[in-house]
């Protein structure tokens, strides 16, 4: 889900960010109001055809969704064991829109454009302290950095399994720390470098 | 013009640089050196990220401590690791982060941004995420970000260091092609060998200043 912007000359693709962002926040409230299967089960029908509307490939939804897969099973059959299948059902399927809300998002919308769409919607919080430019690039920078430190995480349990150390949380968190502080004070001489201006 | 006056500077009880005086007028000039010799120190002095405990830096005559943002505007630099200088989520993303920071319109940022693209091959991974370019991809991003604000001097800190022999000789390229002044830091003696001059530091001092053969005769024989 992270950064996987796919151009597409669609309405969707053309819907303001920030409207885009709102309705997203509107759903994701509004879903927790509804609890009826056939109702949710509409919806995301309806999610269906706004990415097909937005001209997205059928292995892009199954790409966001499969991940989910074994969360969505486990959450239907606990629910349904306690509270009946309608629950179960209503449960998993909240969460499988919500999911397939915010990939449309995403899938719809630059990073930059969401970036710059929060920057000019937090710009009234400025008074109250908040810098709205810096929690841009906050967004931005996480965004960006989630799967970097995934691969840092893999390349440190390979050069712990490689000396033997199979399960180990210090043995892991320790040098994923260090190279963590490494990481992030080169970032910020490069954020320097690049003419950076927090203010 | 890059000028350094004894420029001194340590970590905590360590001094790095003890002294150096330098006049970088040549178009390509590599400075290499062991481990812990304060090469890249001497790397980020030049464009103002450090400050020397003393002495001075100038750049066209600006001083790195009190024009440091003019500087760095002049002064471009490209990190070893492009894991740590690719700021924004996708190529075209990041390319055009640097230009926002100069608040350009927005329409120039788009002309800059696909002329420099087009010119690194990277068009056609304009909306790719960043972690999915291979290492090479990644260093071509990383200073095709610096070269699209358009900087008079170009630093590269050990540019080729994660990179294999194919990469390898396709930075030496685009090293050898920029129309900029490129300071290059670097252990690959391949990459140092086309510079116009060669500087060996060691311990904080300038112990070879030369044309690259001598230069690097003088490294190798220092090394051991």
């Amino acid at each position: 889900m992270l950064g996987l912007y796919l151009h597409r000359d669609s309405p969707v693709h053309a819907f303001p960010v920030g409207w885009k962002l709102a309705a997203l926040a509107v759903a994701a409230t509004g879903l927790f109001f509804v609890s009826n299967p056939v109702a949710i089960g509409a919806a995301l029908v309806g999610a269906l055809g706004l990415f097909a509307l937005a001209r997205l490939p059928l292995g892009a939804v199954l790409g966001q969704i499969r991940p989910l897969l074994p969360v969505l099973v486990l959450l239907f059959a606990v629910q349904a064991a306690f509270a009946g299948w309608e629950t179960g059902a209503a449960t998993a399927g909240r969460l499988a829109l919500l999911v397939l809300l915010a990939s449309l998002v995403t899938l719809t919308t630059r990073a930059s454009d969401t970036i710059d769409a929060l920057e000019r919607g937090l710009g009234w919080l400025r008074p109250l302290g908040v810098n709205a430019g810096k929690v841009s690039l906050m967004l931005a920078l996480t965004i960006r950095l989630i799967p970097v430190l995934l691969d840092l995480v893999q390349e440190i349990r390979m050069a712990q399994r490689a000396r033997g150390v199979e399960r180990s949380a210090l043995a892991l968190l320790v040098p994923l720390l260090v190279k963590t502080m490494r990481m992030a004070d080169h970032l910020s001489d490069a954020l320097e470098a690049r003419g950076y201006d927090p203010r | 013009m890059i000028e350094l006056r004894n420029v001194r500077h340590r970590y905590g009880e360590r001094e790095v640089l003890r002294g150096i005086d330098l006049t970088l007028a040549e178009r390509r000039v590599a400075i290499v050196g062991s481990n812990g010799s304060g090469k890249s120190t001497l790397a980020r002095l030049l464009n103002g990220l450090l400050l020397p405990d003393e002495g001075r830096v100038l750049v066209d005559g600006l001083d790195t401590r009190s024009d440091a943002r003019a500087v760095r505007r002049k002064v471009g630099f490209v990190f070893q690791d492009p894991d740590v200088q690719i700021v924004y989520p996708t190529v075209a993303e990041d390319i055009a982060f640097g230009l926002k920071n100069l608040r350009l319109p927005r329409d120039e940022i788009a002309r800059r941004v696909d002329a420099v693209m087009a010119r690194f091959g990277l068009t056609e991974h304009r909306d790719w995420p960043a972690h999915r370019l291979s290492g090479g991809q990644k260093q071509l991003l990383a200073i095709a970000s610096v070269l699209v604000l358009d900087p008079a001097y170009v630093v590269f800190d050990e540019p080729t260091t994660l990179l294999d022999l194919r990469n390898r000789r396709r930075i030496a390229g685009v090293i050898r092609d920029l129309p900029q002044t490129a300071l290059l830091i670097s252990h690959d003696l391949d990459l140092v060998a086309e510079a116009e001059r060669v500087i060996v530091l060691d311990e904080g001092r300038v112990v070879a200043d030369d044309a690259p053969a001598a230069a690097i005769a003088a490294y190798v024989a220092r090394m051991g």
